[in-house]
């Protein structure tokens, strides 16, 4: 636990505590203890197997689609648990939107796949509706290229900017905390750094929390930086201190490529 | 680059005749010859039940012309036919099938895919596939002896609610009597259900997990995944399966002639009359047909049923053409 650097007092948006998964009795987190500071990039890495992706995916409850996958402590957001069996799990995704390794646009057009989420949550009129599609896909850097073309399909779209539609269609339901589970596996390097430079963009009004396998990305994007292994949080601080200067052998080896 | 590999020589290497391989090339040529011929095969029968269709029918085709579509009447002693009752029997019972088989299917699909318990789905899923194992006269015996007796039952009930509804309340009017057209729709219904079911299951199957979780991840129900996500992206294998069973609803003929009623008489919008359909007509009358105009007749009809089935065929066809089209292109 020494390892870890808090985040400074006031600035959390989520906190794990004493926080642990299971799949089955296999026992995939252990005892997880942090917090993510808001409107901050934190990267989670680490091997793969090592339960980051597993992390990210507990803070939009998207383990509840399955049986079998089970959850224990407290996951806070804004203070409220968000593992409490009360809590509306809708909306809270509509709090916490995620993107995934592969650009999942659904079968309908550029707009409708905005238009798709938004519906889910407000009633808007046509004109608010038509605005929050251009905010979102103006925010997500991709209204240039497809404002003639909304009403095609979002499969006809690049895998890039698949990909950015789908951060457009996160954003366009307003949440607090986007979650990006390795988003730039699929992509080029070029697509990669346009998103890379989005991420940057959009930390002014959302939290985001982003798994990659790539330790070079989390050192350019990132704010924070948890290291885990084997289910463990082994180390968390500030990106610039954890890859210049860390504090435990593990994390050490891991970024300097002695094993990983 | 032309340093490295010189011009001259890659041209060489390509205007070089292949290298000989007897034994291979042979059975290349067979296998070639072979699936080629097989493919013409089936095209060649297709245009052979055709022709032979049309000749048949020709004596039939030549006396009524297109007043055979048109005629109610159907008189073999009078050597007078025409095909509106069995046409329309085979069409309205189609379509009664459909419209309960559809929604089913996709409930009972949607249940094994998304809902089930783990250890429920392969019973469930196997049971489902075995009621497309059971013969169809089977149906028709069951229909006749259990079903009909319970339906003559039921009947008053939908006159009382259904029948009270302007507009379609004529469709569930007259006398309870179990058998007729709307019985041998639900028949039909419950034996195309595995079909459709089957299909729709494997094909929201594939559908990527992580396509699902995007919708999920956006605060969707079970139900809006399914329906506005799921339901889209398999739309081509949904519409398959579909005409999987309207296939089958319009050609199936012992199960709907023990229960259709087999009557050349209509004269009501009533589904719960009696009727024919064009099956039930050919396995009634073959045997008893005279050679000449009846059996000409008949045969006209069995070509009327082929011509509906390539018409549903096409239009499926066109409709994903359509659908394929306003998406944009994939």
């Amino acid at each position: 636990m020494n390892a870890h650097t808090p985040i400074p007092a006031g600035e959390a948006q989520i906190a794990f505590r004493n926080f642990n998964f299971f799949y089955g009795d296999f026992h995939a987190l252990k005892n997880i203890h942090f917090e993510i500071a808001r409107s901050k990039v934190t990267a989670f890495i680490g091997p793969s197997g090592c339960g980051k992706s597993t992390l990210l995916r507990t803070i939009n409850r998207m383990y509840d689609l399955y049986p079998h996958q089970r959850a224990e402590g407290e996951i806070l957001l804004d203070g409220q648990n968000l593992l409490d069996p009360r809590m509306d799990v809708a909306a809270l995704r509509a709090r916490v939107g995620m993107v995934f390794q592969k650009p999942t646009p659904f079968p309908m057009s550029i707009y409708d796949n905005i238009a798709f989420g938004v519906g889910l949550h407000e009633r808007l009129s046509r004109a608010d509706l038509d605005d929050r599609v251009e905010w979102a896909l103006r925010k997500a850097a991709l209204w240039d290229e497809v404002k003639d073309k909304l009403k095609q399909s979002g499969m006809s779209l690049s895998g890039g900017q698949q990909q950015r539609l789908c951060i457009a269609r996160g954003i366009a339901v307003k949440p607090k905390v986007v979650l990006l589970d390795e988003p730039t596996s699929a992509l080029d390097p070029i697509a990669t750094a346009r998103i890379e430079e989005l991420i940057d963009e959009l930390k002014d009004d959302f939290t985001i929390v982003i798994v990659t396998h790539n330790m070079q990305q989390a050192a350019r994007i990132s704010d924070y930086t948890a290291y885990m292994y084997l289910g463990e949080l082994i180390e968390f601080g500030l990106t610039d201190q954890l890859f210049v200067n860390p504090r435990q052998k593990a994390t050490e080896d891991y970024i300097t490529g002695r094993f990983g | 680059m032309s340093t490295l590999v010189p011009a001259v020589d890659v041209e060489s290497r390509a205007s070089a005749p292949p290298r000989p391989a007897p034994r291979s090339k042979i059975s290349g040529h067979l296998f070639t010859g072979l699936s080629t011929g097989f493919a013409w095969l089936a095209l060649a029968v297709l245009l052979g039940i055709l022709v032979a269709l049309a000749v048949a029918s020709w004596p039939a085709i030549e006396t009524f012309g297109i007043g055979f579509l048109f005629s109610a009447e159907w008189n073999p002693p009078a050597e007078r036919f025409g095909a509106v009752i069995p046409i329309y029997g085979t069409v309205v019972t189609s379509l009664i099938a459909l419209i309960i088989a559809v929604p089913v299917s996709f409930g009972i699909a949607l249940f094994l895919t998304e809902l089930s318990p783990a250890w429920l789905r392969r019973p469930l899923g196997t049971a489902i596939e075995l009621l497309a194992a059971i013969p169809s006269i089977v149906f028709g015996m069951w229909g006749l002896l259990v079903f009909v007796p319970i339906f003559a039952e039921v009947q008053p009930l939908l006159a009382a609610t259904l029948g009270q509804i302007p507009l379609i309340g004529t469709l569930f009017t007259g006398p309870p009597m179990g058998i007729g057209l709307l019985c041998a729709g639900i028949i039909l219904a419950i034996m195309i259900i595995p079909y459709i079911a089957a299909v729709m299951r494997d094909v929201f199957e594939v559908t990527p997990a992580m396509l699902k979780e995007s919708a999920y991840g956006l605060g969707c129900t079970t139900w809006e995944v399914s329906w506005r996500v799921v339901l889209p992206y398999t739309k081509t294998g949904v519409i398959g399966g579909i005409m999987l069973g309207l296939g089958r609803a319009l050609g199936e003929t012992m199960a709907v002639t023990f229960v259709i009623g087999n009557t050349n008489f209509l004269n009501s919008a009533s589904l719960f009359l009696p009727g024919n359909s064009i099956t039930s007509a050919l396995a009634n009358e073959f045997g008893e047909a005279g050679p000449g105009l009846h059996t000409a007749a008949l045969m006209e009809l069995g070509l009327i049923l082929f011509l509906i089935t390539m018409v549903v065929l096409l239009l499926s066809k066109l409709l994903l053409m359509r659908l394929a089209a306003s998406e944009g292109g994939r």
